[in-house]
């Protein structure tokens, strides 16, 4: 089976900037794929050139076995787009909206007044369907948002951080949506700075400036701290915790997690109990040293942490 | 030939502004009250000059000679005045605008066939009031004297009877409206198709419509028709309401009139969708639509300022300015009712406005899609 999405070495410049740096991976037919990173790291740059609205400065990329290069409106055709803005028109009813966008991707009135049907279902929108734009709340906005870039039922969906500014609720069932969309056969690409929602990708994809540093299922991207256990640290003063765990020799990085304190260890010796009797000793009154399970934020901080040692000892 | 596409951005964007009453007010009334406001407040016409009068002679024939100056409709008599000092005084508080001085023995000189002198004092803080106080002053002396010294002097054996073609009252605001409708017009198209544009790019519906497989030509012609109609209409509203409240003739041809106003209309839209691809945010796009269209409608076209008494290099610049072809292209046809092959080169360099700005505003929303 040949991919959705095939990337080879894509790498797009802005002057001296690199936004994309020689990245490449495959999405497959029904996946969901999730592009993670932080804000600037290169996502939306990636996204834009999947989508043929942005040339590659060099490398390749096929959309549905179309190639980005050389026919950037033959992926239009065959993609769905939706931006973390909804862009609706606010001036315009739900239904005027979905006939604008059904209009410019060439649905004939047949076909339009059947998505149409679909789309206002899907959504929920019920009843609403003479509702000006700008009057829907955040989570029906994005769901219209969303029905109006399947219209064409396109094979491969790409979102853009879609969730944002939405409420939590809103944001579970929009992963419904995606869900079925998926098992219908339709591809996701879909970027976000929520790890919770990366949870819920088939692959995931970190990406962190301009380069890709992780890919694979979330368990597969977690499999980097396999020999690094991680302590979760409850402690009355965790910024002072914190800075006693960094002076230990075999704590490879803290960071702060709510009012816990996360220590990533270099090897699987020193027990949790000998690290809270050496903090205890500092003078840390300790809640609760346990090992936990490690999250795809730590999975996200231990990336950034060594893309910045990295580029500390090339200085 | 308006594709499905191309009809879909035009119903959506006739909706939107429907619904958009700032943007529908800006389009429809806003140039209807400008021509109410510049119409009225863009008058070279003087009327009401205070004029101070002192009548040294007080002899029949000098009062005949200010009641011929009240009567004209031009001066109103505001102060008798005894002696140069008193002049001054009016004129510097600005009581009287001009001074007419009758000198002692005029009636006796006029009756003897002298010719008596008469002095007229005219405030020159405004050299264009003055020169046209001065015509009026010229012409009621000279008809006056004519008239008094009847009988006893020989009619002139030539005399000058003026006939002023078009506009006979020489009425500045016949001359002013056809630059008015103009300026309007300019403003208003460029304006609103540019910051239609960019609005779709700060709310993100522009992307949008990128990521859709949708061809710049239909786009770009389904956003500018519902922008030319509207500009239609309010060309329409502005002559008529012209034609009402300030007697603007219609002696021309309405079709010659309509082509005019089309090219010129198509070539502003064009200027606003390139200013578009240029400007990211409306203030932006408001900004660079009002400079370049608003100054040189104002200034190099010949509405207000005549191009042939503009220093040479100025002159090279207006043949840039479309509102100057559009002058003498709607001039002609509303005043002089000039058939519209003898107006062939304006509604040609119209033509090349349009072409141009739609081209080179297609191309570049073209390059930025891509």
């Amino acid at each position: 089976m040949t991919a959705a999405i095939e990337v080879r070495h894509l790498t797009r410049r802005f002057g001296q900037f690199v936004a994309v740096d020689d990245v490449s991976f495959d999405v497959e037919a029904g996946e969901i794929f999730g592009f993670l990173g932080s804000n600037g790291a290169g996502k939306s740059t990636t996204i834009r050139m999947l989508c043929g609205l942005l040339k590659p400065t060099s490398g390749a990329a096929t959309v549905g076995g179309v190639d980005v290069n050389t026919d950037p409106e033959g992926v239009k055709r065959r993609i769905g787009y939706m931006s973390q803005r909804f862009s609706l028109y606010e001036l315009l009813t739900v239904d005027q909206n979905i006939a604008f966008f059904g209009g410019i991707y060439g649905l004939d009135d047949a076909a339009l007044e059947e998505r149409r049907a679909f789309v206002i279902q899907m959504a929920g929108l019920e009843g609403r369907e003479n509702t000006l734009a700008r009057d829907l709340a955040g989570g029906w906005r994005q769901r219209l948002a969303l029905g109006c870039a399947i219209l064409h039922e396109p094979a491969i969906l790409f979102l853009d951080e879609p969730t944002g500014g939405v409420d939590p609720l809103s944001r579970r069932q929009f992963w419904r949506l995606i869900d079925d969309l998926s098992k219908k056969g339709v591809t996701v690409l879909v970027t976000t700075h929520y790890l919770d929602e990366a949870e819920r990708c088939h692959r995931v994809a970190l990406i962190h400036a301009g380069r890709l540093a992780a890919i694979g299922t979330t368990a597969e991207v977690k499999r980097v701290f396999a020999d690094r256990p991680i302590l979760e640290i409850r402690a009355g003063n965790p910024v002072e915790a914190m800075r006693q765990l960094d002076a230990m020799q075999e704590v490879e990085s803290t960071s702060l997690f709510g009012t816990a304190v996360h220590a990533v260890l270099r090897s699987r010796a020193p027990a949790a109990d000998d690290i809270r009797a050496r903090l205890t000793r500092s003078g840390v009154r300790v809640h609760s040293v346990t090992p936990v399970a490690p999250s795809l934020e730590d999975v996200f901080l231990d990336v950034i942490d060594r893309a910045g040692n990295r580029a500390g000892s090339a200085a | 030939m308006i594709g499905g596409k191309a009809l879909a951005v035009y119903r959506k964007e006739l909706r939107q502004i429907a619904r958009d009453r700032r943007t529908l007010l800006i389009l429809v009334f806003v140039p209807a009250f400008f021509l109410l406001l510049y119409g009225y407040a863009l008058n070279w016409d003087i009327r009401h000059i205070a004029l101070a009068v002192v009548d040294r002679d007080g002899t029949y024939e000098s009062r005949a000679l200010v009641a011929s100056f009240v009567n004209s409709g031009y001066f109103d008599r505001v102060a008798d005045v005894h002696g140069p000092a008193e002049i001054d005084r009016l004129l510097d508080l600005n009581v009287a605008r001009a001074a007419l001085v009758i000198p002692e023995n005029f009636g006796r000189d006029l009756s003897n066939g002298l010719r008596p002198q008469i002095q007229v004092i005219i405030n020159g803080d405004n050299a264009n009031t003055a020169t046209t106080v001065m015509g009026y002053a010229g012409s009621i002396v000279q008809s006056a004297g004519a008239a008094l010294a009847e009988g006893e002097l020989r009619a002139p054996p030539v005399s000058i009877e003026p006939r002023i073609w078009y506009n006979p009252e020489l009425r500045s605001t016949l001359f002013l409206v056809p630059g008015l409708i103009a300026y309007i017009l300019m403003i208003t198209a460029v304006i609103s198709t540019a910051i239609s544009i960019v609005r779709e790019k700060e709310t993100g519906t522009m992307e949008q419509v990128r990521m859709a497989p949708i061809d710049t030509f239909s786009f770009v012609v389904g956003k500018s028709i519902p922008y030319f109609l509207i500009s239609l209409t309010s060309a329409a509203l502005i002559v008529f309401a012209a034609m009402l409240l300030f007697g603007l003739p219609m002696r021309g041809n309405w079709f010659s009139l309509l082509v005019a106003v089309s090219l010129f209309i198509a070539g502003a839209l064009g200027q606003g969708l390139l200013i578009s691809t240029v400007a990211e945010t409306q203030q932006v796009a408001f900004q660079a639509a009002m400079l370049s269209s608003f100054l040189p409608t104002l200034m190099l076209s010949g509405f207000i300022f005549p191009i042939s008494s503009m220093p040479v290099a100025l002159q090279v610049i207006t043949y840039a300015v479309p509102a100057r072809y559009f002058l003498i292209a709607l001039r002609g046809i509303v005043l002089k009712g000039v058939p519209i092959g003898l107006l062939t080169p304006q509604l040609a360099a119209l033509t090349a406005y349009a072409l141009f700005m739609l081209t080179l505003a297609s191309v570049r929303l073209a390059r930025e899609r891509g």
